[in-house]
């Protein structure tokens, strides 16, 4: 039997230290969905996707009751409806995002992703229908999440695409101003997307998925920062140690939770994420884990070594822990979703700049960052461009998720409320990108994406 | 199906035996009971064996919860899974 210590310290994680499974994600494919007749598209979809996920969020329930671990998001990721709609004749695709609305309405789930399109080389006519109709989209339903990736280590990166996000993003902010551009919140730029990925907003379920899946997402910085408080002072190979030792149980129970769920639900496995998630929760910080480590505030200098530290251990305990590792896997640094972070943001430690550079050494990207409402757009857009190259050349996952907040400025703090938390409105630098981004074309892949 | 139900609380008189009773009276089997007091706190583990239970596992958890809520004690009851899983390879 397992020992009395064991079972308590299981308890106390997740009781105290927030230890908690963050998603149970299912990708559907929709690609069977296609047709002419928007209509009669969206009643595919909306009937496919009832069906596939009837009893999605009943089993996560279930199972969150036996083994009395919270199942905080249960969630559906879908195929990048851009391809779904190719052969749509009507222009404005938003009524499919209304029919992935009412879906996840009906099955219950939190947030459905996938009103996406992937661009990294050029556009289809579908995918600009569907960049044109995403500022619509996300103002007219709440559950619907949107991704765009602009760039590839193999394709490079589409500039056009880039400028066009930057003004998408302004568009957004403008049709939700008062909600203080809750739809920027739901919107993500990529480079380097992954299929599999279990977390919003940026879930998509890749064309290379198969017809349903599982994928689950664990979370617990929590219990990371609880085991590095006897750490004081110890050598970093000795923290890395019991970051590993963490990350190895967290994910253990990651792998459990989505075999269990595969099985209750006839669909196939299909990944464990090992990101790191925090929440707006008091003790649910990544940024408090850095803290840990010795920076009297996060952002300030060796940020980035320990950002870098944490992430490899996260990854080097999660690995044996589960079957089959995917999605983004790493360290998570979403401002307004991390009470650390939106601590350091405030006092001014935490800049754009020093996120950018963290950026680099986890996933995913400049995430949930508020920005003064009359940003350019260019601005944002050359934002993207830094991001992006920092994926394309390191051949790993980046993202932008940056709200403009209609009518804020720096000192001013904008509230989503929930999970997305709350952002203090961070400055940028004022110097104009414009020409830069007005060039548009592609900017070529680098030399090391020729492997063959 | 192997269950782990967790008791800990200020020691008194009678918490084995009124945890014990509930159980049985749902026809859970036990099947090993370790306990001590840790820090003054009553601490008791049991494996218990549920395949017989006359109750849904999720309503025998909010039994045991609000058992426990009535007598001061943190009860809860989980599959032996998880434990398994987290802490041997």
């Amino acid at each position: 039997m397992i020992n009395t210590g064991e079972i308590l310290q299981t308890i106390e994680m997740i009781s105290q230290q927030h230890l908690d499974v963050r998603t149970i994600t299912m990708g559907i494919s929709l690609r069977d969905c296609a047709h002419p007749d928007i209509k009669a598209c969206c009643d595919k979809i909306y009937d496919k996707i009832c069906r596939y996920a009837e009893n999605l969020v009943k089993t996560g329930e279930d199972i969150e009751s036996e083994f009395g671990i919270p199942i905080v998001n249960k969630r559906i990721s879908v195929t990048p409806i851009a391809i779904v709609a190719e052969s749509c004749e009507a222009e404005d695709l938003a009524p499919i995002a209304l029919a992935l609305d009412r879906a996840a309405r009906n099955v219950g789930v939190n947030f459905i992703g996938g009103f996406s399109a992937l661009v990294h080389k050029g556009f289809t006519k579908g995918d600009l229908k569907l960049i044109n109709s995403i500022p619509e989209a996300l103002a007219a339903t709440e559950k619907v999440c949107s991704s765009v990736n602009v760039g590839t280590t193999k394709a490079g990166i589409n500039m056009d695409a880039v400028a066009m996000m930057g003004r998408t993003i302004k568009k957004c902010a403008e049709l939700t101003a008062d909600s203080g551009g809750m739809a920027c919140a739901k919107f993500v730029v990529f480079a380097n997307a992954v299929e599999d990925n279990p977390f919003m907003a940026g879930a998509f379920h890749g064309v290379g998925e198969p017809e349903c899946v599982i994928n689950v997402g664990v979370s617990g910085p929590g219990v990371v920062n609880h085991a590095l408080q006897s750490m004081k002072g110890k050598p970093f190979d000795e923290v890395a140690e019991t970051i590993k030792k963490t990350a190895f149980r967290i994910t253990r129970m990651g792998q459990l939770v989505a075999q269990e769920a595969s099985n209750r639900l006839g669909v196939p496995f299909g990944i464990v994420d090992l990101s790191l998630a925090p929440t707006p929760a008091i003790g649910d910080s990544v940024a408090d884990i850095l803290e840990a480590m010795g920076l009297e505030t996060v952002g300030t200098h060796g940020t980035t070594a320990a950002l870098a530290m944490l992430n490899d251990a996260v990854k080097k305990g999660g690995i044996m822990a589960s079957s089959r590792v995917g999605g983004l896997s790493g360290a998570f640094i979403p401002v307004s979703e991390d009470a650390g972070m939106i601590a350091a943001a405030e006092k001014g430690t935490l800049t754009i700049d020093k996120l950018e550079a963290m950026t680099c050494v986890c996933s995913v990207g400049l995430d949930m960052i508020a920005v003064p409402g009359d940003t350019p757009a260019d601005t944002l857009a050359a934002i993207i461009a830094d991001e992006a190259a920092i994926g394309m050349i390191n051949n790993k996952t980046t993202a932008v998720r940056i709200i403009p907040a209609p009518g804020k400025t720096v000192g001013d703090k904008v509230d989503f409320g929930g999970l997305l938390g709350s952002a203090p409105i961070m400055p940028v630098h004022s110097e104009s990108s414009a020409e830069f981004i007005a060039r548009g074309g592609h900017i070529p892949a680098p030399i090391h994406s020729l492997r063959n | 199906m192997r269950a782990i139900v967790s008791v800990v609380g200020k020691d008194r008189v009678g918490i084995i035996s009124s945890v014990c009773g509930m159980l049985s009276d749902k026809g859970i089997n036990i099947l090993d009971i370790s306990q001590t007091i840790l820090q003054e706190y009553f601490t008791m583990i049991m494996l218990v064996d549920i395949s017989k239970s006359s109750v849904q596992f999720s309503d025998l958890v909010k039994e045991l919860e609000q058992m426990g809520t009535a007598q001061g004690l943190d009860i809860h009851m989980q599959r032996a899974e998880i434990f398994e899983a987290m802490h041997r390879i």
